[in-house]
């Protein structure tokens, strides 16, 4: 039987406000099915979304959801998770959202650990204001705002959460529907905040000024850098300088943050002995 | 009645806990660092929960998210703070998040006067962001109101659908002295809950409100699904450009506060002032915040030299009592003295409201109080 996405969509909000052929709709399906796959009941899931194209992600999805502000999702799901542990909480991003004008809540959100799921797509351009330089926009690359070439070094999303510690960093694109549910699951299962960079096209506002006429110009572009961690590693330095390894790339128990503030909690209210550096494996 | 040692800051958060706060968010900065303090302590005590967050953006994120799920949030900061927090009070006042924000006021602009008083955020609490809105803001003007007041912006918030500024300002959020506070369980018996729409969920329309009435926004994870947007939107809570829709909108914000305040004369049972010796006096002192403790004394030294001199404080410093002042100015004429530690941002207010500017200003904006003794000079110079 077919796959019920009505189940889970507002459905009167559909055709979607997205492109034809964008990857966003790509992502929302299979978030969806990690979802059920989940077996989450939705009264118990939020979405909370920022602003760009991704921002529109919250209003699509049958949920508790909260559109918010350019760059604050993580901030804004960390009050949600806190006050309501039992959540489901993702958040979902654009490359602008949680690299540029987020990106400080990006690196906090990845060291405090809170149970969360942070999906960033990552289209690497401003696509919704057309075609501004995003912090993934490869070197060379035309953009509105730099029309001679973008010279802005790049940024790798999954280094930044690794570097930050995150306990569950993973990287996928939308070629493979099936391959990014898998992934999706992955990290909702994750006790801890799980970042997942997925990489979408833009064809629309990226492609179309960078030899990438169409949608599957765009597709074979994302294929070309992309290689699953295993092949990555086995490439020379010099290979892998431009191709993203894709799949999990880290995953670590870590102290999750709503189970260590309940034990602050205990201890404010039973009497539960304080925490000290003593209760830490690492202590610096 | 409770008697209490303390600071403007702790009785802050002190009321904040008691009028049912659950979620505190924010990041340190003077003068107002001690009202996370308090809360770091206070809240989990309680089974709640304080952040302090990468960024002051952060911290009223996340307060402003906890409200979201229907949650009592606050946070806590001073001038600075507000100007980065600005954005976020935006989507407060579109989406109808209520959030109590304590600004213990420091001099400014920029890094300013960190450790030294001022009131010159009077201005920033009515118009804190872009767009169109209605602030409500309340101002201490006693340790005791730093616990009353805070809990009637929780009660304000939570009943109008909308951020609400608290001000304190340096001296009054650090004063360590003896107050009165009401009984908790007085408290308690009056805290407002939000409301909640008992529909069936299919039925439930977030944002479906009359003409200057709030939304009613269920809590979350209870079965009502909805958005949540800073996007112009309609009764269903999703986004819409409908020019009748954005209309009624901004219409609807500022109505449901400033429209409601003169209609019913005050946005609650609380008094919007005080007055002291006002009835019989022939000159009146208007002052508020911790300058008004200094005005209490000239009153005094006034009458005593046979001066009639009279105290207006207000309380409610957004809307603004404008039934009153406009009564004042009819009765004192030019004998009204304005005593502020800025240049004039609520002297500006009642000029507007008056319609007059022939009265007496005593500003200062140089982080130093106003002594009484100044406001003595200065109300002689007048008569």
């Amino acid at each position: 039987m077919a796959f019920n996405y009505d189940a889970y969509l507002r459905v009167e909000k559909m055709p979607t406000l997205w492109c034809w052929g964008c990857g966003d709709g790509v992502i929302l399906k299979a978030t969806i099915r990690a979802i059920k796959k989940m077996g989450w009941d939705m009264d118990e899931v939020c979405v909370i979304s920022g602003i760009g194209c991704s921002g529109r992600f919250s209003s699509y999805i049958d949920c508790n959801t909260i559109h918010t502000t350019h760059g604050r999702t993580i901030a804004y799901a960390t009050g949600v998770k806190l006050a309501n542990p039992h959540a489901k909480v993702i958040v979902v991003a654009g490359d602008g959202d949680g690299l540029a004008i987020g990106g400080n809540h990006t690196i906090h959100g990845c060291r405090r650990n809170i149970d969360m799921n942070f999906i960033l797509i990552n289209n690497f351009i401003y696509g919704l204001t057309n075609s501004q330089t995003s912090p993934t926009t490869p070197q060379g690359m035309w953009t509105v705002s730099q029309k001679a070439g973008n010279i802005d070094p790049t940024f790798d999303a999954c280094k930044l959460a690794i570097g930050a510690g995150a306990s569950f960093v993973a990287r996928e694109s939308m070629l493979d529907p099936k391959k990014l549910e898998k992934v999706l699951v992955k990290g909702f299962q994750h006790k801890g905040f799980s970042f997942m960079d997925i990489l979408s096209n833009c064809h629309i506002n990226l492609g179309r000024k960078n030899k990438m006429v169409s949608a599957m110009d765009n597709l074979k572009w994302i294929d070309g850098i992309t290689l699953p961690l295993k092949k990555w590693e086995a490439l020379s330095e010099e290979e892998q300088l431009n191709i993203f390894p894709t799949g999990v790339l880290r995953q670590v128990e870590q102290d999750e943050y709503t189970e260590m503030y309940a034990k602050i909690i205990a201890s404010h209210r039973d009497g539960a002995p304080k925490i000290t550096q003593d209760d830490f494996k690492k202590k610096i | 009645m409770r008697e209490v040692i303390s600071t403007g800051n702790q009785l802050a958060a002190k009321a904040a806990v008691e009028a049912g706060a659950m979620f505190f968010g924010g990041y340190p900065i003077t003068p107002s660092s001690e009202i996370m303090h308090e809360s770091s302590d206070m809240l989990p005590a309680v089974g709640g929960t304080c952040i302090q967050m990468e960024d002051e953006i952060a911290g009223i994120s996340a307060a402003l998210g906890a409200s979201m799920t229907g949650v009592k949030s606050f946070t806590a900061t001073s001038g600075p703070g507000i100007s980065l927090k600005a954005e976020q009070i935006g989507l407060g006042f579109i989406a109808e998040i209520p959030l109590v924000i304590i600004n213990v006021m420091r001099g400014g602009p920029s890094t300013g006067l960190p450790t030294r008083v001022s009131q010159a955020d009077i201005g920033q609490a009515q118009y804190p962001t872009h767009g169109d809105y209605a602030s409500i803001t309340l101002c201490a003007g006693s340790l005791t109101e730093c616990y009353t007041e805070t809990v009637r912006a929780f009660n304000l918030a939570e009943t109008y659908m909308t951020p609400v500024f608290m001000l304190l300002d340096e001296t009054i959020g650090h004063m360590h002295g003896k107050a009165e506070i009401p009984d908790l369980e007085e408290i308690q018996a009056n805290n407002v809950t939000r409301a909640t729409n008992y529909c069936e969920p299919a039925d439930y329309l977030p944002y479906d409100a009359e003409m200057n009435k709030p939304a009613v926004l269920n809590p979350m994870f209870k079965g009502y699904k909805y958005h949540v947007t800073g996007l112009h939107h309609g009764p269903t809570g999703f986004p819409s450009e409908d020019a009748y829709q954005c209309e009624f909108n901004i219409e609807r914000l500022v109505g449901k506060i400033n429209t409601v305040h003169l209609e019913n004369n005050g946005l609650d049972d609380l008094p919007d002032y005080e007055e002291v010796d006002l009835e019989d006096a022939e000159v009146c002192i208007i002052a508020y915040g911790s300058i008004a403790l200094g005005a209490y004394e000239a009153v005094q030294k006034l009458r005593a030299e046979g001066i009639k001199a009279g105290l207006f404080r207000p309380i409610m410093i957004w809307p603004s009592p404008i039934n009153r002042l406009e009564e004042i100015g009819a009765k004192f004429k030019d004998k009204i003295l304005v005593t502020e530690l800025n240049m004039g941002q609520y002297s500006r207010e009642i000029e507007r409201i008056i319609k007059r500017n022939d009265f007496t200003k005593l500003l200062k904006a140089n982080g130093r109080p106003i002594a009484p003794a100044e406001m003595v000079a200065k109300v002689k110079e007048m008569m």
